[in-house]
């Protein structure tokens, strides 16, 4: 797209920022659209587990339901408690939104479909997730309420607890792929099962770690059976309570855009990205967003079906689920990966450029070469 | 240009937001000063190329390390009178923080004016010229040349944290209530738990 821009007649730095800019617009427009779609799909499957209909009055089979309850929101009043800490109070959906947004930088939708490629893509996806946090603790204090501060502590306290599995799980995959960046890590997945299945998640050591980040990542994401942050029944509605109107409908935007982001995460990390299942030619044929996105909603779909079947659990099961079973679990497991790794001389394969390069900065330095050679 | 104008733009909130955390009155408003600051501070290094210390700057300080601070104020009932009541009474120890630090600032200024130092050392560049990324440089150092020093790090890191969990750790006294047995809890079925009785008209309740 920089190119295109640049034809037109601006410098390269120009050119590149307004086609970044433009990147942004349209990755920003189309998961906004895949929210309201998504939040649609969300109340239909429900519906369809619960036997109901579901919503099915605005457009042909309800489809436009989103947009009218999203036109309602904006048409309503916001009220802003008078006991609440404003600026924060209005800052806080805006945080959750952005950072929900931000991460899908890093994404890539296909084959060098991505806004930008860097080298600590996972990294930049970890750091903005646990920016998370600060919209739900800014909420749930500026509201100067018990309720919406009884659940900031709760979610705060559950998301950096699941946040340190969901680290461990990264650095198993991490060490597989040889790479933090998301492309390189889908990359890496051709073929890996068998020879010819394209996901991680076919191999022993990575099935139950995929496990563990499914769950952690609907505890991530506030989702039930671990939606304590709003459980109805003991905190209103959670840190949203005191909310209204466009602030709390960018509340709701951000979690469902947090949600498509870990359904993404789960797809690009373990089950191939935009890579078919199989690596047999013909399935190449079909484009690569067609293959990211199905499987995207596919785990979007195991969200909504979990939402409806689980009961929700209570605050000490998911402490200790988060910190006596994954927690163990996934660091027993990143201890085992690496060792098997080493044992079948993975390293030596994936990262043979790396190596090399370790060794021209051992040689050239002249103060311990010996010392230094016997490790790498 | 486009350099130019980020780095003006991280560097002019990086030091404005630095300022709000003294002169904001509300402490969590200055937590929250001070996680744009970092923040900010983080944009200075994708700027530099460090994109990996950037990465850990947002994760560490950003998303764990300030995450507690902004617990502990917000709990803390914090009482603004008594607070500015010790100002003077503190004053002289903050001013001679502040002369110390005006110094070290006016120290750092004559030194940047007497030339370019000699600091990095021939490695270092050439982890940046072999075209490697941030994190392949830096692991082949970590766990190369300095992999006792980053083991040591490592222990010291473990032993502080045995230290907190053995400080704040209290053996169940003797006769508190049972331990939670959560295999115990989970094994429970309604079977064990609920007995159907189905009592005749006038039986049941004792009046």
């Amino acid at each position: 797209m920089t190119a295109f821009f640049q034809s037109l007649g601006l410098s390269y730095d120009w050119a590149w920022t307004v086609a970044t800019l433009a990147g942004i617009l349209i990755i920003s427009l189309l998961v906004m659209f895949s929210v309201a779609m998504v939040i649609y799909v969300d109340r239909k499957v429900l519906g369809a587990i619960m036997l109901r209909r579901g919503p099915n009055v605005v457009g042909p089979f309800g489809l436009l339901q989103s947009f009218a309850d999203g036109l309602k929101v904006f048409l309503q009043e916001t009220i802003i408690p008078s006991a609440a800490n404003k600026g924060i109070f209005l800052l806080a959906p805006i945080i959750t939104f952005t950072v929900a947004l931000a991460a899908w930088a890093v994404i890539p939708f296909s084959a060098g479909v991505v806004l930008s490629d860097i080298n600590v893509g996972l990294l930049y996806i970890l750091a903005i997730s646990s920016m998370g946090v600060y919209g739900v603790v800014m909420s749930g204090w500026a509201s100067n309420s018990k309720y919406p501060f009884f659940s900031a502590m709760r979610a705060s306290a559950q998301m950096i607890s699941y946040e340190v599995s969901i680290g461990f799980v990264l650095v198993c995959v991490v060490l597989f792929a040889g790479t933090f960046n998301l492309s390189g890590i889908v990359n890496a997945q051709q073929g890996f099962g068998l020879g010819f299945i394209n996901a991680y998640v076919v191999h022993p050591l990575l099935f139950p770690m995929w496990v563990v980040f499914f769950i952690s990542s609907l505890a991530e994401t506030a989702r039930a059976p671990f939606d304590l942050t709003e459980a109805e029944s003991e905190l209103v509605a959670g840190y949203q309570t005191e909310y209204s109107s466009m602030s709390f409908a960018l509340f709701w935007l951000g979690e469902y855009a947090n949600i498509l982001l870990m359904c993404s995460l789960n797809t690009l990390l373990f089950w191939g990205g935009w890579l078919p299942p199989v690596d047999w030619a013909p399935l190449y044929l079909v484009p690569g967003i067609i293959w990211f996105l199905l499987k995207t909603f596919m785990f979007f779909f195991m969200f909504s079906w979990i939402w409806a079947t689980v009961p929700r659990y209570r605050y000490d099961q998911l402490m200790r689920l988060g910190w006596k079973v994954f927690l163990p679990m996934s660091l027993l497991f990143v201890a085992a990966t690496s060792g098997y790794l080493m044992a079948t001389g993975h390293f030596d394969r994936v990262a043979a450029p790396a190596a090399t390069d370790t060794s021209t900065i051992v040689h050239s330095n002249p103060a311990q070469p010996k010392a230094v050679r016997g490790q790498s | 240009m486009i350099q130019a104008i980020a780095f003006y733009f991280f560097a002019a909130i990086v030091v404005a937001s630095a300022v709000m955390v003294i002169w904001s009155r509300n402490p969590v408003h200055s937590v929250l000063w001070l996680i744009l600051a970092f923040f900010n501070a983080a944009g200075l290094m994708v700027l530099l190329g460090a994109e990996f210390i950037a990465m850990l700057l947002v994760i560490v300080y950003v998303g764990a390390v300030a995450v507690l601070f902004l617990f502990v104020v917000m709990m803390l009932d914090i009482d603004f009178a008594e607070m500015r009541a010790g100002f003077s009474r503190n004053a002289p120890l903050g001013l001679a923080i502040a002369a110390v630090l005006l110094a070290e600032l006016l120290l750092a200024v004559g030194a940047y004016n007497a030339g370019g130092l000699q600091l990095g050392t021939p490695q270092d560049r050439l982890a940046q010229a072999a075209d490697t990324s941030n994190i392949a440089a830096l692991g082949a150092l970590l766990y190369g040349k300095y992999i006792v020093l980053f083991e040591i790090a490592g222990i010291i890191l473990l032993v502080a944290m045995i230290g907190a969990i053995v400080l704040t750790f209290q053996p169940p006294k003797p006769g508190a209530r049972a331990r939670q047995d959560v295999g115990k809890q989970i094994s429970r079925r309604p079977e064990d738990a609920t007995v159907m009785k189905s009592p005749e008209v006038g039986q049941g309740i004792e009046l």
